[in-house]
């Protein structure tokens, strides 16, 4: 026999005002099954739940219903005590009098009695409740982090320095991201490359990181603390561990006339080819899509000159499998090309750049060795317009978001273009100045203060070329939308930054959710921003919205904490609140594996002892299934049931509801 | 042969007769018999729907009402703001209930918006260059700047063109008989369209910077598809070169004129003889290198 | 002096008025002048198209005013690059015919625009009684309206010897059709 304490609280006077709590704890003791009912000021209080610790030892309870808050607020606490009285805690429910009741109606009669009426229901349910214990999942304490630009950079470091293995998986022959291939970063000025080599050198020798450049993550299964993971490592055609980056072969590859893809299209490099000089792995890898040797079967002029004889053009697409207990996105992010604005010209003249091929011709290592020449015709530019918001907030090209980190790589670029030509003009035209952050604005004062850069405000209507000069045409809108055209010799424009071309792809692979622009979806915007919704992966840069070196690097550090925080513990302790299935009943079906939505459910195969196979029933993986009940509600023969919210416990619980009688003055 | 519906607008009967004339001749090359639509009306123009929406929608609404009632799906709109009201209309009535109901009590017809109204480009892409290639007869060996102004490309809902801002159709049909077609920056920049008779100043000023850029980057001619964009530009001259340093004197083509001289049709039965501008130069140039080729 | 005006007090600003008839909102512009920098002829109007909208989007009385007796309204020549580029999509050229119909409504026609609107007076009246345009008639009526007597007379004698002035207008059968149309569209713009 069902022995049911129920304990009201006032919770001060949230619930009181509007509810006689006294009347509810008198109207429940009527209630079959209710041994023992009172109502207290502050029931989460000590001796609140002194209250109830003390009635469940003297009264022998066989369940607990607290009508007080919601279940989210104090269920923990509730539920604790009930175990320190000696009970399973899962015999303890919630009956939500605050925000289903006392909040939302006046003080009259009928407010009380819904309020006992919740109670009731609640009563009927926990006599269905049965004892149940957390789940533990064991933790592989190695992190995946997939990207080798500063944010995963950052992770990676963080990680290892905590004593965690991590693997690194890189797409590109080296790290190092966008990073590296920016000219100076603002608001200081610091050259990128200087800050930025010296962590990829720390992550290639760091004993606890195993990088993996050129490589893919191509599957990912499992579930926090327990992925598995299958990386494609992309033949190199070059065997790392014998080539002493030498290069020899570079030097020799007769195809040299590649768009390079570090140099933003603006320089040539060759069919075997490290990205840059700075690179981690300094080693080559072979573009097969360009190779003669590949495409033709013939020159091999590289093998020939190895010293190493480290050219292997048979390698093949590797497939590495690895356990992982938790995994970072760190992906970045792309720019859209000036091709993307037609009305500045369809891509069509060389001297409309973009954001990042200015970098490149700003950078000491880029294509013009750091003299900022202009592509067409290698002419030094006079005038200099940068044009801000180039597709970003325009919700007529797909792209209402601001990207965030162009009004400061303008005003950076802007600078970078007086210092090296002090006479020079340089235009900015813009819609908004958006320098929130340290020393930002006063990064872009000194621009226009002390660089004397020319700030309009106003959104360029096109560009076009005329006698080799570029004729911007505009307006300035703070002097009566006056009409101003600039014959400019270069125009940058700071395009909008977006996802990767495959950042929808590897979401699925993840299962992670991402927004309409396919940035990554963060588990909430003000509270979780650095998790994903799946348990167990975590984001940090771009990947997730368009973001700048500092915002990248303190959320890297941000992930770092949550992944070193899950490995702290050796098993992982998950409520017990998932679904199961009834082996007898259960006809294998699968039509619960089709609407899994995290892919929790397993074929289970049940055999005799002789071995005979007598059928496959569905099985609930623990560690993936989120109690979300879908299967449930699926289940034809009715073999699914969820531990906590049992069709038992809601029928009980809607019976109740149908089924009012009297209960003393009510 | 085909017969589609054929809306020539007033301006083809009275400033644009080469129009006319060219067109009439080209759609006999293509065995394509345009079929006048009977007692068509005024389609209301700029005046129209700067003064009354209403009859901006209702004055075009009764011409498609006409060609739906003579069973034609297509009708050629050869004029580039005719095409425009047409297309709008139409948009209108399929997309507005308030129209739908409104549109017929007042033209007094039904109309279901069945009969769908074409520019010049697209007659010219889907009836004439299938033939072309074997037919040609001149290769019109000049330098032709192609214009296109601004209802040919927008508004977007009503453009068949493709890369609005800097269009390639008309390109493609120079190079196919034989001419060079220059990259220029106004070819879709407005010639100052229905001021012509009331700021007059304002047309001189925005053709100026059409032709000024076309002659500066060496076209021989300016090749159009409009009747407004034509007659700006050619008999408005005299208004234009006042904003100019020297007296501007590039030919305004039409591009069916210019299909005519390639199918090797007399330039005067295609209404050379018509222009303000003098085309004689133009055809003197053409004559004399078609003769070298 | 005003005795029995046509004139309604503003029931409600210009741009609810727009939102609620042709279904436009000014209220997407954010003023990055992306219109007026595109537009032929900003350069002449009074107020440029971001102007404009900028007026609207205040909301009162004396704003919308200024934007219905604003000269720049009448100048705009429907050319739709600024609706093209408009990066908040706002179609300005639609807004535009919409203020026009208003400014005469409201009597509050720019003095430099009475020309503008003799023209196209004079161009719809043609149409309404021949149903098609007549040059020669077009003219006529619109100098007589505006004493421009010697408005463009190089031009017609030339025009006459190219064939392309008729003197005399072609009337089309279904004038009086078109006579009705004429009748009913302007009385249902009258009881807007």
């Amino acid at each position: 026999m069902a022995r049911i304490g129920v304990f009201v609280c006032h919770c001060g006077e949230n619930i009181s005002s509007t509810v006689d709590c006294a009347k509810v704890a008198e109207i429940a003791s009527n209630y079959p099954g209710v041994v023992y009912s009172i109502d207290y000021k502050y029931m989460c209080s000590d001796p609140g739940q002194n209250l109830i610790k003390e009635a469940i030892q003297k009264h022998k309870l066989t369940g607990v219903v607290v009508a007080a808050c919601s279940p989210r607020m104090h269920e923990p606490t509730f539920r604790k005590a009930t175990a320190e009285a000696g009970i399973n805690p899962y015999l303890c429910e919630m009956a939500n009098l605050r925000e289903h009741c006392s909040w939302v109606h006046f003080r009259e009669d009928s407010t009380t009695e819904k309020a006992a009426e919740l109670v009731r229901v609640l009563v009927e349910k926990v006599k269905h409740n049965e004892e149940l214990y957390p789940i533990k999942v064991p933790i592989t304490k190695t992190a995946l982090v997939i990207g080798g630009g500063i944010g995963g950079i950052q992770a990676a470091l963080d990680i290892a320095n905590s004593g965690h293995k991590v693997i690194m998986v890189e797409k590109n022959p080296s790290i190092g991201g966008k990073m590296a291939q920016l000219s100076e970063t603002f608001p200081t000025l610091d050259c990128s490359q200087c800050i930025l080599t010296p962590r990829m050198v720390e992550v290639a020798q760091h004993p606890n990181i195993t990088l993996y450049t050129y490589a893919e993550v191509e599957s990912v299964d499992g579930f926090i603390g327990n992925f598995k993971v299958t990386i494609r490592q992309k033949a190199k055609s070059v065997d790392h561990k014998a080539c002493t980056g030498c290069g020899l072969c570079i030097e020799k590859c007769p195809i040299k006339k590649i768009p390079d893809e570090f140099n933003a299209g603006l320089g040539n490099r060759a069919a075997i080819y490290v990205p840059f000089p700075q690179a981690v792995p300094n080693k080559p890898v072979i573009d097969r899509n360009n190779c003669t040797y590949f495409l033709k079967g013939k020159c091999g002029l590289c093998n020939k000159v190895c010293p190493a004889d480290a050219i292997h053009y048979e390698q093949e697409d590797e497939f590495i499998k690895v356990d992982v207990g938790a995994i970072v996105a760190a992906t970045g992010f792309d720019i859209k090309h000036s091709d993307f604005l037609p009305e500045y010209g369809y891509g069509k003249y060389p001297d409309v750049i973009d954001g990042l091929q200015f970098e490149r011709l700003a950078s000491a290592s880029g294509p013009t060795l750091g003299v900022l020449k202009r592509p067409s015709d290698g002419k030094e530019p006079e005038s200099v317009v940068f044009i801000a918001c180039a597709g970003s907030r325009d919700p007529a090209k797909g792209i209402p978001y601001c990207s965030k980190i162009c009004c400061m790589y303008t005003a950076k670029h802007a600078m970078l273009f007086k210092h090296k030509n002090h006479h020079g003009n340089a235009t900015v035209f813009y819609m908004d100045i958006r320098a929130g952050g340290k020393m930002y604005d006063e990064f872009v004062r000194r621009a226009i203060e002390e660089d004397d850069v020319n700030y309009i405000r106003g959104r360029v209507s096109r560009i076009y070329e005329k006698n080799g000069k570029l004729i911007v045409c505009g307006v300035d809108t703070l002097l009566n939308s006056r009409s101003v055209e600039i014959e400019a010799d270069l125009v940058v424009l700071a395009t909008a930054a977006v996802a990767n071309s495959d950042s929808e792809e590897l979401a699925q692979k993840l299962h992670i959710s991402y927004d309409q622009y396919h940035f990554f979806s963060e588990a909430h915007p003000k509270l979780r921003p650095v998790e994903t919704n799946t348990a167990g992966i975590m984001l940090a840069g771009a990947c997730q919205a368009p973001k700048d070196i500092p915002d990248t690097v303190s959320q890297a550090s941000g992930t770092a904490a949550k992944v070193v925080a899950l490995f702290s513990q050796d098993e992982l302790t998950r409520e017990p609140l998932i679904a199961y299935v009834n082996n007898n009943t259960c006809v294998g079906c699968f039509l619960c594996q089709s609407v899994c939505p995290y892919l929790a459910i397993e074929k289970e195969e049940i055999r005799r002892r002789d071995g005979t196979l007598v059928k496959t029933v569905a099985k609930i993986n623990p560690g993936l299934c989120q109690g979300c009940g879908t299967c449930v509600a699926l289940c034809r023969s009715k073999s699914i049931d969820i531990h906590g919210y049992t069709n038992r416990q809601i029928y009980a619980e809607v019976s109740a509801l149908f089924n009012r009688r009297e209960y003393a003055g009510v | 042969m085909t017969k589609i519906g054929y809306f020539p607008g007033c301006s083809l009967n009275g400033t644009a007769k080469e129009y006319d004339l060219s067109l009439q001749a080209i759609a006999r090359f293509a065995d394509v018999e345009l079929v006048e639509l009977a007692d068509w009306n005024c389609c209301g123009a700029t005046a129209a729907h700067s003064l009354n929406s209403t009859l901006a929608v209702a004055l075009p609404a009764r011409n498609l009402a006409i060609a739906e009632s003579m069973g034609f799906d297509e009708i050629l709109v050869p004029c580039a703001a005719c095409y425009s009201r047409l297309a709008q209309s139409r948009h209108e009535i399929k997309s507005d209930e308030k129209y739908r109901t409104k549109i017929p009590q007042l033209i007094e017809m039904d109309i279901k918006g069945t009969a769908n109204p074409i520019t010049v480009l697209d007659f010219i892409n889907k009836y004439v260059l299938g033939k072309l290639k074997d037919n040609l007869s001149n290769k019109l060996n000049a330098k032709f700047a192609c214009y296109y102004g601004c209802l040919l490309t927008r508004p977007e809902h009503l453009s068949t063109i493709e890369r609005r801002e800097d269009p390639l159709v008309m390109e493609q049909i120079v190079q196919l008989v034989g001419g060079m077609a220059i990259d220029w920056a106004f070819k879709v920049e407005c010639c100052g369209a229905g001021l012509s008779v009331v700021r007059t100043d304002i047309i001189g000023k925005l053709c100026a910077k059409i032709l000024d850029d076309a002659n500066s980057r060496g076209a021989d001619a300016i090749v159009v598809a409009c009747p407004m964009c034509h007659s700006n530009l050619d008999m408005r001259r005299n208004e234009i070169n006042k904003n100019l340093a020297s007296a501007n004197t590039l030919p305004i083509i039409y591009i069916t004129q210019l299909l005519g001289l390639a199918l090797g049709i007399e330039p005067n039965k295609l209404g050379f003889d018509k222009h303000f501008v003098s085309t004689g130069k133009f055809l003197h140039k053409l004559q004399k290198q078609t003769m070298e080729v | 002096m005003e005795t029995k005006s046509k004139i309604e007090p503003l029931a409600q600003p210009l741009k609810e008025k727009i939102l609620n008839e042709i279904n436009e909102q000014v209220m997407k512009c954010y003023q990055c002048g992306k219109c007026a920098a595109g537009c032929p002829l900003s350069g002449e109007m009074d107020y440029t198209p971001n102007q404009i909208l900028r007026l609207l989007q205040i909301g009162d009385t004396s704003c919308d005013d200024e934007v219905l007796r604003s000269y720049g309204i009448w100048l705009c020549l429907t050319c739709d690059t600024c609706h093209s580029r408009c990066p908040q999509e706002v179609d300005f050229p639609h807004i535009m015919d919409f203020l026009r119909s208003e400014s005469i409504k409201r009597r509050k026609v720019h003095p430099k625009a009475k020309e503008i609107i003799a023209f196209h007076r004079s161009f719809l009246e043609c149409i309404e009684k021949t149903g098609r345009l007549h040059e020669v008639g077009l003219i006529a009526s619109y100098k007589l309206k505006t004493f421009n007597l010697l408005q463009d007379v190089d031009l017609a004698p030339k025009m006459f010897a190219k064939g392309k002035l008729e003197i005399f207008p072609h009337r089309i059968k279904g004038k009086e059709a078109i006579a009705r149309i004429f009748e009913k569209a302007i009385k249902e713009a009258d009881n807007d």
